[in-house]
């Protein structure tokens, strides 16, 4: 590891230190704050105990139903409106300011109509998720080079070969931005459409957990939900900045 | 003529949506979902009322100071890891991973810290919104040009003259970028804080619309947070782009 590499982890490690000294000597409250430590051991004790598996199996499962069908439907939707250029212009805006509008009031509205169940989540998911996969798409096909048209032609290729072999490759990296995020982002949304109001999930226990006082499972939780959120978009990150620099390198 | 043109495109597509509403109302019932036009005389009707005029306004006081927060917080701790390299190089991934984090796992911490207070949602909304502002700021003083620094001494500018005539201009578009996510993220957080435990805003009128099947109310008051995020958006993107261009 280099030494800013130490550093950092040096950083964290105090930072968690001094939170578990202030626990510990009476500084934070213990109804507030747990230390890390009896964190950790919660999280351990409720893992082998097997109490909460259902939840965490219900949530992930969402997260990953919803992340699929936002990448793929994504995927779909930027290629036909890339097709269609007056369509695209006419959208631009909308995909200008998405991100910008806190889509995230429209769940209990999602509610209203689905009922309390997994559907609503599941469709909060694919709507925070999908519009970074139509636009990492639509930047992808922009940026396919203009000679691998001339290259297919040359040799002959029919369409489909020409978007497998060709095009797809070479807007892969953008893609994978586009997979980053929706992970990221239906991860998000996920988590809170379950804490303002769902039938089961993480989120639903983290929030019953907080309304029962038990700060154990309700910290025991959260933590989990950290550990997992900052390692899968850590690995993430990796492999898109190894897409990046072959991106920087396969630059015409 | 083309922009003419764009912009009756871009009105079908709302056309298009409303419609999408209308066929959607059809199919699942007025109970589930009100037909728009239904929902936009209600919206003509409620808007000026006292009860939206009381909570809106407690959204937004809430909203002010959760951005004056995030602001300030984000462009100091965006200034000191731009300008010290070492405290951006270790502190940027740490930033990077508190941004992609569901915040609102850590909410609870929050009400148990402040209780069910302005200052806890105050806090919340903040915690969103610091982030993103940190991190373009930071961006924005790195991407400087090094020929920027180099003119600046060949001038003879004083320290505080480069920071005003130079350092500021040059960081200008990039950190406003910065201001206008952490403008929609403080609100998100506003928002959610007030979905999930308030008895004041316009996030807890639209759960209470909820609970009372009152839908025509719980779309309006959606409605309305939707057009005031677009709009503030589309005002400093218009900024962000004149900024750029003068550069």
């Amino acid at each position: 590891m280099s030494k800013i590499g130490w550093l950092r982890l040096a950083v964290i490690v105090i930072a968690v230190g001094l939170l578990e000294l202030a626990c510990r000597s009476g500084l934070i409250d213990h109804r507030v704050v747990i230390p890390p430590s009896e964190m950790a051991a919660a999280l351990v004790r409720l893992l082998i105990s097997g109490q909460a598996n259902d939840q965490i199996a219900r949530t992930f499962g969402i997260v990953v139903t919803a992340v699929l069908i936002a990448v793929v439907g994504g995927f779909a939707l930027g290629v036909v409106i890339h097709a269609l250029p007056r369509v695209r212009h006419a959208l631009d805006p909308f995909f200008a300011t998405y991100y910008a509008v806190p889509i995230f009031i429209f769940y209990p509205v999602m509610i209203a109509i689905f009922g309390l169940s997994a559907v609503p989540i599941v469709l909060m998911g694919v709507a925070t998720a999908i519009v970074a996969m139509i636009i990492a798409t639509l930047n992808g096909l922009d940026r396919v080079p203009r000679v691998l048209d001339k290259v297919a032609r040359l040799h002959r290729m029919g369409r489909i070969a020409t978007a497998l072999r060709l095009k797809l490759p070479a807007a892969a990296p953008h893609l994978f931005t586009g997979v980053k995020l929706a992970v990221s982002y239906g991860f998000i949304a996920v988590i809170a459409s379950e804490f303002i109001l769902a039938p089961a999930g993480l989120g639903r226990v983290i929030s019953d957990a907080y309304t029962d006082f038990n700060n154990q499972r309700m910290y025991a939780l959260m933590l989990l939900l950290i550990v997992v959120a900052t390692v899968v978009n850590m690995v993430l990150h990796v492999f898109d900045q190894r897409w990046a620099e072959r991106r920087g390198i396969g630059k015409p | 003529m083309i922009a003419a043109k764009r912009a009756a495109d871009t009105l079908i597509v709302l056309a298009a949506i409303l419609v999408a509403w209308q066929i959607l109302h059809q199919a699942v019932g007025s109970t589930a979902l009100p037909a728009p036009l239904p929902t936009l005389t209600y919206l003509a009707k409620f808007v000026p009322s006292a009860r939206f005029a009381e909570n809106a306004w407690a959204t937004l006081v809430t909203f002010f100071w959760a951005l004056m927060l995030s602001y300030s917080l984000g462009l100091a701790i965006g200034v000191w890891m731009g300008v010290h390299r070492l405290s951006g190089a270790v502190g940027e991934p740490i930033l990077i991973s508190l941004y992609t984090l569901p915040k609102i796992t850590l909410y609870p911490v929050v009400l148990l810290i402040f209780g069910l207070s302005m200052p806890g949602r105050v806090t919340f909304g903040a915690m969103h919104g610091v982030l993103p502002v940190a991190l373009l700021t930071m961006n924005a003083i790195r991407n400087i040009p090094p020929v920027y620094l180099k003119a600046a001494r060949t001038l003879h500018l004083s320290e505080w003259q480069t920071i005003v005539t130079v350092l500021f201009p040059a960081t200008l578009p990039e950190v406003v970028a910065g201001l206008r996510i952490g403008f929609t993220l403080s609100l998100l957080g506003v928002l959610l804080a007030e979905m999930f435990a308030s008895e004041h805003g316009l996030g807890s009128l639209i759960i209470n619309a909820m609970q009372l099947l009152q839908n025509e109310e719980m779309i309006t008051v959606a409605v309305v947070l939707f057009l005031f995020a677009a709009l503030a958006n589309s005002l400093l993107l218009w900024i962000e782009h004149h900024l750029h261009r003068r550069i």
